[in-house]
């Protein structure tokens, strides 16, 4: 066959076509379940980070991430609508509200928002944090909304009283590195325990602002935001709003309030 | 050294100072200014497009004889692209953490301007060997520009190197005022203007005649 024939271009395309799509398709399906664990460690450790069961600069093997984190949280599902907890049906995998959220038939759409979120899922995910003694101590809630340039995804753990904040933290982002990506700054995340996301009237309540707040106790629902990062500080007022807020996480907030979650 | 050739030597040590991709040809520059705010990540983005140049090399190498002339660039750009995922799919399961800060750059290799550049103009005319070293040190080359870059930007940018604290901060109590703009894109311009800058007076044969 000439090399230069039309007939001789296609099988040539054809056989270097098969075999890179075996190498790729090879490593990925090789390569998922480590891949998967990757992930499912990397949440776990941040729940865990958020809750204070970590600490910052602690490193710890993988078998100690899930001892930890089985004895003591548990993944609870929360009906976002109703405020209650809820069980999942039968869903194969591990149940995620993002991709949830994202779908018209298990999602709530939303009115243009300052965190641009489009829609909240029907179902959340809510980490139940015991303490020592095994009683519900807070609960590790996720969250999401805009920054500058990505959308940020995060945890902020609430006090079983449904209002302090104990931690908060994102496990993705694309914010500027040095900039908004300070988000993941310890002397930033260290502003916010002890904030109260609610004011009087049990309305969302935080204000990330320029220049010095105060201490949780005397400025309680303000945080010094980040300097150079305008956009990604309101990004996390915003989002943490939001889901504080009636289409959020606020009917369960406002039972666990009232201690008849 | 004794197993290589002189054309061998060649191929692994011109590209790192006498023909640099990056400060002589000045390709591939894009992700040099993304992936250098830390000089861990810009280690692991040299070693992922070492390894994609070299093996797309080899493997351009390999077919060059059989390659149809018409669409010799689709095919290497196949085969790139599918070991540009391979890298990144290994890069998700060993070295999570870092693969989640190189984020889409890994992908991005694809597009780098050194891996096709060295498979159409080097690996087309080339036997496999040679053309792996060649991508080996077309690899180093860019690696050596992109680890003096992120020493640069990290040291005065965050006061770190490697992640371990260097310069004590003074919004920790030291001494040092991070530069801000040194995380920013156009402090790489700076810094890679200045290493062309030095590396041609260094290497003068490097300067056009005028």
């Amino acid at each position: 066959m000439q090399r230069n024939s039309t007939l001789y271009t296609i099988s040539f395309a054809a056989v270097v076509c098969v075999i890179c799509s075996i190498v790729v398709s090879g490593a990925a399906v090789l390569l998922k379940s480590r891949q998967d664990r990757n992930v499912l460690l990397d949440r776990q450790k941040k729940v865990l980070a958020v809750s204070g069961l970590l600490e910052a600069d602690e490193s710890i093997p993988p078998q100690e991430v899930q001892r930890r984190f089985e004895e003591r949280i548990t993944t609870k599902y929360v009906d976002l609508r109703e405020g209650t907890f809820t069980e999942l049906g039968d869903t194969p995998g591990i149940y995620d509200p993002v991709k949830a959220a994202n779908d018209p038939a298990s999602s709530t759409a939303l009115e243009p928002n300052p965190a641009q979120v489009r829609a909240v899922p029907h179902v959340a995910l809510v980490y139940e944090v015991r303490d020592e003694a095994g009683a519900a101590d807070q609960y590790v809630l996720q969250v999401w909304g805009n920054g500058l340039w990505s959308t940020m995804y995060g945890y902020l753990a609430l006090d079983k009283d449904g209002e302090t904040v104990r931690g908060l933290t994102f496990y993705e982002h694309g914010e500027t590195p040095g900039l908004g990506g300070e988000v993941d700054n310890p002397a930033w995340k260290a502003l916010w325990p002890g904030r109260k996301v609610f004011d009087e009237n049990g309305e969302p309540a935080i204000e990330v602002v320029k220049g010095e707040a105060g201490s949780p106790e005397e400025d309680p629902h303000r945080v010094d935001g980040l300097s150079g990062a305008t956009i990604t500080s309101k990004g996390v007022e915003h989002l943490i709003n939001l889901w504080m807020g009636g289409q959020g996480y606020g009917p369960f907030l406002a039972k666990l309030r009232e201690g008849a979650a | 050294m004794a197993v290589l050739g002189k054309a061998e030597r060649h191929a692994l040590v011109d590209p790192i100072f006498d023909n640099n991709p990056i400060g002589v040809q000045v390709l591939g520059v894009c992700s040099a200014l993304a992936v250098t705010t830390q000089v861990q990540t810009a280690f692991v983005m040299a070693i992922a497009l070492t390894a994609v140049s070299a093996l797309a090399n080899v493997s351009v190498s390999f077919i060059r004889n059989s390659t149809p002339y018409s669409i010799r660039i689709i095919v290497q750009m196949t085969i790139i692209a599918s070991l540009v995922i391979l890298v990144d799919q290994i890069l998700k399961a060993y070295l999570f953490t870092i693969s989640q800060s190189l984020s889409v750059f890994v992908g991005l290799i694809i597009t780098n301007c050194i891996v096709l550049g060295r498979a159409e103009g080097f690996a087309m005319q080339n036997k496999p060997l040679i053309s792996f070293i060649d991508g080996l040190g077309n690899g180093a080359g860019y690696g050596v520009v992109l680890m003096s870059v992120a020493i640069i930007r990290e040291l005065f940018g965050s006061g770190r190197l490697m992640g371990y604290q260097v310069l004590s901060l003074t919004k920790e109590g030291g001494w040092y005022q991070p530069n801000g703009m040194m995380l920013l894109a156009p402090a790489a311009f700076f810094i890679i203007g200045f290493l062309i800058w030095g590396l041609r007076t260094w290497k003068s044969q490097l300067v056009e005649a005028e």
